[in-house]
């Protein structure tokens, strides 16, 4: 049996990883708002079905996955409305959305199985392609992958450069004090909400556009617990993020290939990887230093200006 | 207030929905117990055409009621609680993971029917199992993987390690190797009956070794969607005939028909003459079909046509010796030929594939 060829290996857990970078990302701008949506998963799935319903009218995966980001912002709406409209219980209402999401989905792909996407093309680079091992690494994806890794870098000069960041996580940190200061933190955070919900929705679309390319009931698979996980275990920075989920997504790809490539190693061990060093990295992260935690100090707390 | 109105329209409701069950006790209800969801594209929704064929045969003598994505474990033993409790007379649970929680619920409910599919353990007189002889059309598409493929290299998506995968994964390679000597087989678990990312990602890593020839034990069709990104790469339908994906990459199919066997069984309970069983019908019986046989030369289908019908005529069985197990000790003598038995329990390799079984 042949060795795992590794800028092959790369190159597929870059594709893996995509729709948890994405989602991951989206839900940590949201978090550093103060707001905990646990309805990534819902958002997710609904991105996969608008994107795919999308794609196939139109004939266009850039129209789907425009769709897909309206229709995870679409949900998230329905988070922002009852968490910062009625102050509903965060946690509550974002596991509410996920249940919501999946069975909203499931009804909107009635008829849309069995049907195929139009095909996203890889980017053609030329002869960048033909650079020996990073050719295939870093010159063979789809669009979206670059945007993904653009979106990193956005959201983390956006988030530890900009003014507009910095009352962002204002409002994560103390809602009180950013209000008394004048900002709008149920406008903000409606904002970063919304952020939120069409990069699930993106990631989601991802999925059922060119991961698997078709639709079925539940295509999404946990893969929004995964986010929610990364964003934790990322301590709420954007480029721990990007390492995260190529983790996940890394270890998954793994142990699939691994397995094909006919490794010696038990399967048992090759399945239990990407959570074993989600624990040891957990560990390793929380015994640094005896430093308080990362959290946003006012995530998961509802705020009301006449409270 | 408002709360109590609420509480009481719901009891209300609750109250009224039991009397609507308690009418329609006249009609045998039948209930289904699924894994995955109705439109897999797969095994639940081959399940689940039979089911309404079911109910289209019978017409208003019976009932159906469903319920899909039930985890196996845990959860499916209260499901099946709540249908026997619901009315239930007999409760068809489609997938192998529920063998325990069937034969549970099973001895608190000996009034109704269990069948439980693609299990062995009848531990009680109002269970029985069903299952169809897959193995039979895996030796059909075997024939043609060997025959197609040009990297030597054919790969199988396994679910869980189980007897009826393995009889798969042996089935597939001793064929493909019979007309191709050179032929390896690559096999990856995927730990999962119904998970579209996780068995297109299975696919990508077959094709990124080498892999030309796909075949699944899982129960989407993302595997065929992820092969048909990559020209040259081939697969099969799986307990459906997956034909939005012929003539390429599906290029045959193994369909399962659970119609004949619910009617049958629905039947039964109506007449009174239900009996624990274990049933096990192949090609021959129509319970296991080949789809058609698309996008491959002449030959091959030939070839692979006439497997199908030596096995439906009888004159040919798939597991026929010379075969050794994987560690080359004689598991079938020359002309001999498996059991049931031997069937049942199968936990090994035949000589030639390599790897362990997950344990």
């Amino acid at each position: 049996m042949g060795d795992i060829n590794l800028s092959v290996l790369i190159a597929s857990l870059m594709v893996a990883s995509v729709p948890i970078l994405l989602a991951a990302l989206g839900e940590m701008v949201t978090e550093k708002a103060g707001v905990l949506n646990l309805g990534v998963e819902g958002m997710m799935i609904m991105g996969a079905i608008c994107g795919f319903i999308a794609a196939v009218g139109t004939g266009s995966p850039l129209a789907g996955f425009i769709a897909g980001a309206a229709g995870g912002a679409g949900l998230s709406l329905l988070f922002a409305l009852l968490t910062l409209g009625f102050l509903a219980n965060q946690v509550a209402t974002g596991l509410a959305l996920t249940l919501f999401g999946l069975g909203l989905s499931a009804l909107m792909g009635q008829g849309y199985t069995g049907i195929k996407p139009p095909a996203t093309v890889e980017i053609d680079f030329g002869t960048l392609t033909d650079i020996p091992f990073l050719g295939r690494v870093l010159f063979s994806h789809d669009w979206v992958v670059y945007f993904s890794l653009f979106m990193v870098a956005a959201v983390w000069w956006f988030i530890t450069r900009t003014r507009a960041g910095l009352v962002l996580r204002a409002v994560g940190e103390s809602a009180e004090a950013a209000h008394a200061l004048g900002y709008k933190v149920a406008r903000i955070r409606l904002a970063a909400i919304a952020f939120g919900g069409a990069m699930a929705g993106m990631g989601g679309a991802y999925i059922s556009l060119i991961r698997v390319p078709q639709w079925t009931d539940g295509i999404t698979a946990g893969a929004g617990w995964i986010a929610l996980a990364i964003v934790v275990f990322a301590s709420w920075r954007p480029v721990r993020v990007l390492v995260g989920a190529y983790l996940f997504g890394g270890i998954t790809v793994l142990q699939l290939n691994l397995q094909a490539a006919g490794s010696s190693i038990p399967v048992e061990y090759l399945s239990m990887a990407p959570y074993l060093v989600t624990i040891v990295v957990l560990v390793a992260i929380s015994a640094g230093k005896g430093r308080k935690t990362d959290a946003p100090a006012a995530l998961g707390q509802n705020f009301h200006s006449v409270r | 207030m408002l709360r109590r109105t609420l509480l009481a329209s719901a009891a209300l409701g609750l109250s009224l929905m039991a009397t609507g069950s308690a009418m329609a006790q006249d009609k045998v209800k039948a209930c289904f117990v699924y894994v995955g969801p109705i439109n897999d594209g797969g095994w639940t929704q081959a399940h689940h055409v039979a089911v309404l064929k079911t109910q289209e045969h019978f017409g208003d003598k019976v009932e159906i009621m469903w319920q899909e994505n039930v985890p196996e474990g845990a959860d499916s033993e209260r499901v099946m609680t709540q249908m026997a409790l619901g009315g239930c007379k007999i409760i068809f649970t489609t997938s192998f993971g529920y063998m325990d929680a069937t034969n549970a619920v099973a001895a608190k409910f000996p009034d109704v029917k269990f069948e439980h599919a693609t299990g062995y353990k009848r531990e009680h007189p109002n269970v029985t199992t069903y299952n169809a002889r897959f193995y039979e059309g895996r030796a059909v598409n075997g024939t043609i993987a060997g025959m197609m493929t040009k990297s030597n290299k054919i790969g199988y998506i396994a679910s869980f390690p189980i007897p009826e995968v393995i009889q798969g994964i042996n089935s597939s390679y001793l064929h493909a190797k019979k007309v191709n000597p050179n032929v390896e087989m690559v096999v990856v678990w995927a730990f999962t009956w119904n998970d579209p990312a996780k068995e297109a990602d299975a696919a990508q890593a077959l094709i990124d070794q080498g892999v030309d020839v796909i075949f699944q034990h899982t129960d989407t069709t993302a595997p065929l969607a992820l092969a048909a990104k990559t020209p040259g790469v081939i697969g099969f339908g799986q307990a459906r005939d997956m034909e939005e994906y012929k003539p390429s990459p599906r290029v045959s199919s193994i369909i399962d028909n659970w119609e004949a066997y619910y009617i049958k069984r629905v039947q039964a309970v109506m007449d009174g003459t239900w009996e624990s069983q274990d049933s096990w019908d192949g090609l021959a019986a129509g319970a296991v079909g080949i789809g058609e046989i698309t996008g491959v030369p002449d030959d091959v289908k030939a070839a692979a046509e006439k497997v199908r019908d030596d096995i439906i005529a009888g004159t040919y069985h798939p597991f026929t010796g010379p075969i050794n197990k994987q560690d080359g000790s004689v598991w079938l003598a020359d002309g001999q030929v498996a059991t049931d038995g031997d069937f049942a329990g199968m936990n090994f390799y035949v000589e030639g594939i390599k790897g362990d079984i997950p344990q």
